[in-house]
């Protein structure tokens, strides 16, 4: 006979009859549990989103090697230090078969403008290495068309879609009155791209650009190639001065655990939202032991011993955990669409699904240590006073 | 589960009858601290009781009655004095081995019924054997028990749904369920009226005389004493 089976479905229907008994405490304990899980899940989709839109827009532009200035972060592609000079040099690089320079200016925030030669950078992107690469196609324009005048820039659908921008629309950045040209679909470099002459004069950066991009003839000679030029740039110590980088390299590095900042920021959260978790069922279980003195009573005066109530309560626990971080994900699917809908230029954010183990087992472990003090309450607590009439 | 466990019966687990005493107290002193106060709720109780003997305690409230049965059910330690049930003394006990004398050893019915009230009485009863690690099940013995109690059509209810006797003789077969040797009664008549206080007092005779359970009974009700086979009378935590 399935006797251990029979005997959860007893100890199970006095759990569930102790959460149902009161269920406005349970709702907000299984709710607080839920914040606590979809502050994990929305940080961490919110991350490996953004991180992976930023890969896939770098990718997207069918360049195979990135020459950036000494000094410069894989991140922040702002400021340009680099003279316009550069491009015609590399260029003429062996090996190469398209160069073009784009200047990044920061908007504050994570917001960028990106300059481009929109000839040049729209041929990159229509090489196609082997026919049929999504990845390897011209800009697209869903709306409008590429830059018709000097102050004319474009956007991708998602910042057209956040600031509800059509063609013919004006719009003032760094403090400039620009007229939307065009929306584009969006993959490729940042989501607002100008004239790079236009805002080489408007930021007084004239000449300067922020990187160059090379195509190659031979894309598979990549890394040959980014060692050699490393050597040329950097002369005497090519690990230092110039970056070059393989494209794909600089994607590799777009990840969580490679943007310190971004992991402790992580580490942080969860660290909070455990202590919320822990907090939020300590105080659930100290009230349900205490309001429970005469139940644990009752069990002691059976027999129960210590093992029997703590097996109640920290089930109890698991349930409320288990149950939270039910309510965590389907909030996390919510906080996913208000972002879409709210800021889909701003913030990209993922489902992760291997974070929702990981997101899971912080709640239980919360819960669980939320639970230590109450359970050795119940355990010590005096079985016959409860029991006596008065 | 153990090996003990598989019969599923409602005899008393093995134990060894060594003497026909079955419960056996000397000079029992138990003290409580309240405050800066002590209170001497025990003042050195003697006290023999047979194996299948029915004996009524009365005695004033506060004369010490309740916390003799919370020392004989290891509820509660005594500050000194000796207490041997089955011949076993209870100080020599671990706790482990004192839930095991309430397990199986020890049963207890208190004033106020003590069902735990999100269960039905069968769930409150089962959970008994749960916790002593036996089959929940039922055996045909243990039903003719509800039936001769007058309780097996109302096994499905909460305790809210039933009458204060109906919980009370769900309360006495949820405490012989796992056929313990002895059974302690605290006032189980004293939240009941006169009809329902002889229900669950000829109850009682007719388990200690059909199954010869052990009974020790608190009462304030001299008919309700008249209904064991001996009294005796508690005053200033003394037996007298
Ligand atoms: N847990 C306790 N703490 C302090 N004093 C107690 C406690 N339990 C009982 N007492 C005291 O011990 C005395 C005996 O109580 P009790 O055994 O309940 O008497 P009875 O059951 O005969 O009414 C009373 O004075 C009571 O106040
Ligand atoms: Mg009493």
């Amino acid at each position: 006979m399935p006797l251990s089976a029979i005997l959860r479905v007893l100890v199970n229907q006095l759990i569930f009859a102790n959460l149902m008994h009161r269920p406005v405490r349970t709702l907000l304990s299984m709710l607080a549990i839920g914040v606590e899980v979809t502050m994990i899940l929305t940080l961490v989709g919110v991350s490996y989103g953004t991180l992976d839109a930023s890969a896939r827009r770098a990718r997207g532009i069918g360049a195979d090697v990135f020459v950036r200035p000494p000094g410069s972060s894989a991140i922040s592609l702002s400021s340009a230090p680099l003279s316009e000079k550069m491009v015609p040099v590399l260029a003429q690089e062996p090996g190469v078969a398209l160069a073009t320079g784009t200047m990044v200016q920061s908007m504050g925030g994570f917001e960028t403008i990106q300059g481009v030669d929109f000839p040049a950078i729209d041929k990159m992107a229509s090489t196609w290495r082997k026919p049929g690469d999504p990845e390897k196609e011209g800009f697209k324009f869903t709306e409008g068309t590429a830059f018709q005048e000097p102050d004319d820039i474009i956007v991708d659908e998602y910042y057209a879609r956040q600031k509800k921008l059509h063609p013919g629309d004006h719009i003032k950045l760094i403090n400039h009155d620009w007229r939307v040209s065009g929306i584009f679909e969006s993959g490729k470099l940042a989501r607002i791209l100008a004239p790079i002459g236009t805002l080489q004069r408007l930021t007084g950066n004239e000449g300067k650009i922020s990187a160059v991009y090379l195509k190659l003839t031979n894309p598979k000679q990549a890394d040959a190639f980014v060692a050699a030029l490393r050597g040329k740039l950097n002369p005497g110590d090519p690990d230092h001065g110039y970056q070059v980088y393989t494209v794909e390299d600089f994607v590799s590095q777009l990840s969580v655990s490679n943007v310190a900042m971004l992991k402790d920021f992580i580490y942080v959260v969860i660290g909070i939202a455990t202590i919320v978790g822990f907090i939020v069922v300590f105080m659930a279980m100290y009230t349900a032991v205490l309001e429970r003195t005469r139940e644990i009573g009752i069990l002691k005066a059976v027999g129960a011993g210590p093992t029997y109530i703590l097996n109640i309560l920290f089930r109890e626990t698991l349930m409320l955990a288990i149950l939270g971080t039910v309510v965590g994900i389907v909030l996390t699917y919510g906080t996913q669409w208000l972002i879409g809908h709210a800021v889909p230029a701003s913030l990209v954010q993922e489902t992760v699904y291997s974070w929702w183990p990981i997101a899971a087992a912080i709640a239980i472990v919360g819960a669980m240590l939320g639970t230590v003090v109450p359970a050795m309450r119940a355990v010590r607590q005096d079985a016959t006073e409860a029991l006596s009439y008065e | 589960m153990s090996n003990l466990d598989v019969h599923g019966s409602l005899e008393p687990l093995p134990t060894p009858v060594t003497a026909s005493t079955i419960i056996e107290v000397r000079q029992l002193m138990k003290t409580y601290r309240v405050g800066e106060i002590d209170v001497h709720a025990l003042n050195g109780v003697d006290l023999n009781v047979r194996r299948g003997e029915f004996l009524a305690i009365i005695g004033t409230s506060g004369s010490g009655k309740s916390t003799l049965f919370n020392i004989l059910g290891g509820l509660t330690p005594p500050t000194s004095g000796s207490v041997a049930i089955n011949g076993r003394e209870l100080h020599t006990m671990s706790d482990a081995e004192r839930n095991d004398l309430r397990k199986r050893t020890v049963g207890f019915v208190f004033q106020k019924y003590n069902l735990l009230p999100t269960l039905t009485a069968e769930q409150n009863i089962q959970i008994v054997r749960d916790v002593a690690g036996r089959p929940i099940a039922f055996d045909e013995r243990f039903k003719e028990v509800l039936e001769m109690l007058g309780i097996s059509k109302r096994m499905h209810h909460k305790p809210r749904a039933l009458s204060g006797g109906e919980q009370q003789r769900v309360a006495i077969a949820r405490a012989i369920v796992n056929g313990p040797a002895i059974l302690l009664a605290d006032e189980p008549t004293g939240n009941l009226d006169t009809k329902n206080s002889d229900i669950v007092l000829s109850l009682l005779r007719d388990l200690n005389k059909r199954l010869g359970q052990t009974i020790l009974m608190i009462t304030h009700n001299p008919e309700a004493a008249a209904y064991a086979d001996r009294t005796v009378q508690m005053r200033d935590g003394c037996v007298v």
